[in-house]
């Protein structure tokens, strides 16, 4: 007996025509073979989330993006004229890595007037003009005007910061994003900066962990000794259902309802929860984000509790009812490992109250994405045996069938050196 | 030393271990610290958070004096101990092996 109604077809899974419902390979996320081909296809022609504006405050500000995946390092920097830009993190004189402190792989940030190399002291302006060389009289017919450092295509939606190493992206980004995902604008980014920031290495491919996060069927029964037996005995007898599903090209989205923990009896919730008036689904008190973009709660769940828009490849924007955010990005680093960071972002706390509220939000979270992290070395193993071929989804699991036939359709599409437009 | 206003003095003697600035050394110190000592500073910190954020709450937020901030710091702590003490029975999450997810910025205070 379906809670929620399902789409005309009978199933959300029939509902998207790209889609089927036979069980499925994961040879994607076991085969290094694929995997190079899947940086190629991919991760070197689609639009990449780095950051946000907010990390560059000013002219001169500037971060650098370990972006393995591709095989390079990117400078993103605030010029003068205010525009952001990205540029590859190399010196043009002998190829050393321009920006850097102490540790030559670990990312850094700061603000400066100009990029000086460590090594022979090459300079460059915050909009990558070689402005000095070193001895210059020294030098064969060298015109400074051409060794400007390598820019990297730099696209900016409401204030996420893209970049696209492909040498002519097949589209814009507001193309790529297209109208599920752009619909989201609005949405006050700028204003939450309260953020909680954590990262991980996972030993599982990337993907696995964007499946553990694209569906809660497993959430009763993972996360069951999370919250008082009589919760999660209740839970899992419910089970887990969305009332909605979409997909828009490449990106998808859950949403799910909401539950009014203030409103349950005390049995039910943690006394933590009581003394903070917070938890999983972030503070009871709901704060005023003023009117929502259209893309927010697509089916106008009432109560509803999140979106989980899943933009490809492999960048998370959720969106919980109670006034907070999060972002995931996952990094490949291999076929079979990747780095995972989860951020989370409040309104600026005003009193001790709100503080406490985010704290137990946020402390929440990493209590669930341990749980979380954890499992997928444990599918990655199982899969990689290579003894199970092909596996069961069913239908509140159709946003992992949509990645994985993505990915392929991607993969494929590259190699036969298609140029179809697709977001 | 980690001095809390004169009203929290009960509280006194678990500040040195758990008025603690910021989360990579809450966790760590969950981790490190027997499980009935947590027990014993989440006993005694927990029935008196109330009074705890209506004390933080008189003045203006993030501007608060040096013992609000220690006793604000002593709360954090006793979230970070909640899931041990109340759902795990364990310091760690169960089934989490060496899994580690390592906070690196975190909004002040």
């Amino acid at each position: 007996m379906s809670r929620f109604p399902k789409p005309v077809e009978g199933s959300w899974t029939e509902h998207f025509p790209e889609l089927n419902t036979a069980p499925v390979s994961y040879e994607d996320s076991t085969s290094p073979e694929f995997y190079e081909r899947e940086r190629k296809a991919i991760f070197k022609r689609a639009w990449l989330n780095v950051g946000r504006v907010e990390q560059l405050a000013r002219v001169g500000s500037y971060f650098t993006k370990e972006l393995a995946v591709v095989n390079t390092s990117v400078i993103v920097v605030r010029g003068k004229d205010q525009k952001v830009r990205a540029f590859h993190n190399v010196c043009r004189h002998r190829g050393n890595k321009l920006v850097w402190n102490d540790y030559p792989r670990k990312e850094t940030s700061g603000v400066c007037r100009q990029f000086t190399c460590k090594y022979h002291g090459w300079r460059y302006d915050l909009e990558g003009e070689l402005t000095f060389v070193q001895q210059k009289s020294e030098f064969f017919d060298l015109d400074e005007s051409l060794y400007g450092l390598v820019p990297v295509h730099c696209e900016v939606w409401a204030g996420f910061i893209f970049v696209n190493v492909a040498e002519e992206p097949d589209q814009s980004l507001i193309e790529f994003l297209g109208p599920m995902v752009t619909a989201l604008e609005g949405y006050p980014f700028e204003r939450m900066t309260a953020r909680f920031g954590y990262r991980t290495n996972v030993a599982a491919n990337w993907k696995l962990f964007m499946d553990a996060f694209a569906e809660f069927y497993h959430a009763p029964v993972l996360h069951a000794k999370q919250s008082p037996e009589k919760y999660s005995s209740m839970a899992q007898q419910a089970g887990f259902e969305a009332p909605h599903y979409g997909v828009d090209g490449p990106h998808r989205v859950v949403s799910t309802s909401g539950v009014r923990f203030w409103e349950m009896d005390s049995e039910l919730v943690k006394p933590m929860e009581h003394i903070t008036r917070s938890g999983l689904f972030g503070p009871w008190d709901s704060v005023d984000l003023g009117e929502m973009p259209s893309g927010i709660n697509p089916a106008r769940c009432d109560p509803w509790g999140l979106d989980s828009f899943q933009l490809f490849p492999n960048f998370v924007l959720l969106f919980w009812s109670q006034g907070w955010y999060l972002t995931y990005h996952y990094w490949p680093t291999s076929h079979n490992t990747h780095v995972f960071e989860g951020n989370v972002y409040f309104l600026p706390a005003t009193n001790v109250r709100e503080r406490i509220a985010q704290e137990m939000a946020a402390v929440t979270f990493k209590e669930f994405a341990l749980q979380d992290a954890n499992t997928l070395e444990a599918t990655q193993i199982g899969i990689e045996s290579g003894y199970v071929e092909r596996f069961h989804l069913n239908d509140q699991e159709v946003l992992c069938r949509h990645l994985h036939k993505v990915v392929g359709d991607w993969v494929m599409d590259a190699e036969n050196d298609s140029v179809a437009v697709k977001h | 030393m980690s001095p809390l206003p004169p009203e929290f003095a009960d509280l006194q003697p678990f500040a040195e271990q758990w008025c603690l600035a910021t989360e990579p050394e809450r966790y760590e110190m969950r981790l490190a610290t027997p499980m009935p000592d947590i027990v014993a500073f989440y006993d005694a910190v927990a029935p008196r958070a109330e009074a705890a954020m209506a004390y933080g709450d008189q003045f203006p937020y993030p501007e608060i004096p040096d013992n609000a901030l220690n006793l604000l710091h002593l709360l954090y702590s006793m979230i970070m101990v909640s899931f041990p003490v109340e759902v795990w029975k364990q310091q760690r999450v169960p089934d989490t092996g060496s899994a580690a997810f390592d906070c690196f910025v975190e909004p002040t205070p």
